[in-house]
């Protein structure tokens, strides 16, 4: 095993590991913090996969802006065991078995499940910040810009529905 | 420019002289950090026609060992009803997201030492600036989890206030980069510095984007008037009440951190880094490139010590916003700001690149 297979199985563990502990804590806080450590994982595959773009995008929008409104939230909630929800326990079973079979299908897709070959070092430079931006702004010009007509609109809703009050 | 971030083979020599590049500059922030406390008060002395401190050393030079002293002897209290976990990894996670910055900064050029060329940066990402995004965005984490888990509705408060700053002012910092970016066209900071060797200092080029940049960086630090999250008369303290001993300290230093590191990424990004001074080639000076590279990491460091001095010569000048002044001159005039200067930016540069549209 070289450095590059011992930092990707670490890695790999890792956002298992946290990724379990985020749907078995009770406390949600923890959770949260869980899920940014997966994101952390999540990123070191990105830049194993030489797409250093994305991996440190990744950071900043999901670790940096979207878990930071997640813990806003859950700390100005009234977190007591009291008054935590009883789910119905049918839903939590469906739910756990179409979680399960996702998992399968997934497994199943991966058709070279040689460790070998799924820890090879990404060798393509395409996740480098200059190619991509060429890419995305040439060969992808359209679908790019109906993203962004996307992004617009959600912000405009979220514009909406934050002014209701006034 | 093809260069994967992992080395397959280890080249142990080169692992050393990251290794001992590391510990010196993590001992350079921190020795700094100490010493801005100290002049801090000094600053504060001279403003408001003090002296200062001046027991213990000469001139008060011991000063921050003494306080070191103080922190180090005080009892560690956890609360009650704290969350202990998040309670000690509060303090831990804003030193981190302190230091972790420094990583990305060219100290210096090269150094030549026998027939090895060592540079003066840890680590030269081609992605650098949106690096120093990411730990900047992370740095709010040690704020928010301290102010939890403390358990204390001012601490929690304050760790709210502290937050929607953050993310606030993120925005048109973020903004001001792009600007920047569009005129070097790169985002490594050593790129970045290379380029105004040879064409000037960004501040010529950005004097708005420098301007809400920095702006942004007072905000980011929790530094007056924008240091809402330890608005004392409002809040006790702030989101580190419940905070005692070398803990605190941590929370204090950190602070201390990221006013000395904004200061260096300020300088870096707009007034040359270690050039040292705008439009003279030096190299032409006929000096050993060992001593030049030294001079221009010293004069990194006096555009460091005067950018830190500009942060204490407004905070005891500036009173604080209100905090709805706060969010209209993040949202209402600086995002704007910067994005105005973003599209005149794009213009000019797209002129120069390509001449008038025909």
């Amino acid at each position: 095993m070289n450095t590059f297979q011992i930092t990707f199985w670490f890695l790999s563990a890792l956002a298992v590991f946290s990724s379990l502990m985020v749907i078995t804590r009770k406390n949600p806080v923890y959770s949260v913090l869980f899920l940014i450590i997966t994101f952390f994982a999540i990123s070191g595959h990105y830049i194993l996969m030489n797409a250093q773009f994305l991996a440190i995008v990744n950071i900043i929008v999901y670790a940096g802006a979207i878990m930071v409104l997640f813990l806003f939230v859950l700390m100005l909630m009234n977190l007591n065991k009291e008054s935590e929800q009883q789910k119905n326990k049918y839903l939590l079973w469906s739910s756990g078995i179409a979680g399960g079979m996702l998992m399968i299908v997934l497994i199943a897709a991966l058709d070279t499940p040689d460790p070998a070959i799924i820890t090879k070092p990404g060798t393509g430079e395409i996740g480098l910040i200059k190619n991509l931006g060429t890419k995305l702004f040439t060969d992808y010009v359209v679908p790019f810009e109906i993203s962004s007509i996307l992004f617009l609109s959600a912000m405009v809703g979220a514009v909406v529905i934050g002014k209701k009050g006034d | 420019m093809t260069f994967s971030l992992l080395a397959i083979t280890l080249d142990w020599g080169l692992v050393l002289e990251k290794f001992l590049l590391i510990v010196v500059v993590v001992s350079i922030s921190l020795g700094f950090a100490m010493y801005s406390t100290y002049a801090e008060r000094k600053v504060a002395g001279f403003l408001q026609d003090r002296l200062g401190p001046n027991r213990f050393g000469w001139f008060g030079l011991l000063q921050p060992i003494a306080d070191a002293i103080k922190l180090f002897a005080k009892e560690d209290i956890i609360p009650n009803k704290a969350n202990k976990v998040l309670f000690v990894l509060g303090p831990g996670l804003a030193m981190l997201a302190a230091l972790m910055t420094s990583a990305v900064i060219p100290w210096g050029d090269t150094l030549t030492i026998g027939d090895r060329v060592v540079s003066l940066q840890i680590a030269d990402l081609n992605i650098g600036m949106l690096y120093v995004f990411a730990v900047v965005a992370l740095g709010v984490y040690g704020v928010m989890i301290g102010g939890w888990s403390s358990n204390n509705k001012f601490s929690l408060l304050a760790a709210i206030r502290g937050a929607s700053q953050n993310i606030s002012y993120e925005l048109a910092m973020g903004l001001s980069i792009i600007a920047l970016v569009f005129v070097t066209g790169s985002l490594s900071l050593k790129d970045i510095v290379v380029s105004q060797q040879t064409i000037g200092w960004n501040f010529f080029l950005q004097p708005l984007g420098f301007l809400l940049f920095m702006i942004c960086a007072f905000a980011e630090c929790n530094r007056t008037p924008f240091d809402l999250p330890e608005a004392e008369n409002e809040l006790n303290f702030g989101y580190h009440q419940e905070y005692s001993s070398m803990k605190l300290g941590f929370y204090l230093f950190a602070e201390y951190i990221n006013m000395f590191i904004s200061s260096v990424i300020m300088s870096t990004l707009y007034f040359g880094g270690y050039d040292i001074l705008p439009f003279v080639d030096e190299t032409k000076w006929g000096l050993d490139s060992n001593v030049l590279t030294l001079l221009g990491f010293g004069a990194l460091m006096i555009k460091t010590v005067f950018f830190v001095f500009f942060f204490m010569w407004v905070r005891w000048t500036i009173p604080r916003f209100r905090y709805d002044q706060l969010m209209n001159l993040g949202w209402k005039k600086l995002i704007p700001l910067a994005l105005i200067n973003m599209l005149i930016t794009a213009a000019v540069v797209l002129y120069l690149q390509n001449g008038w549209p025909k």
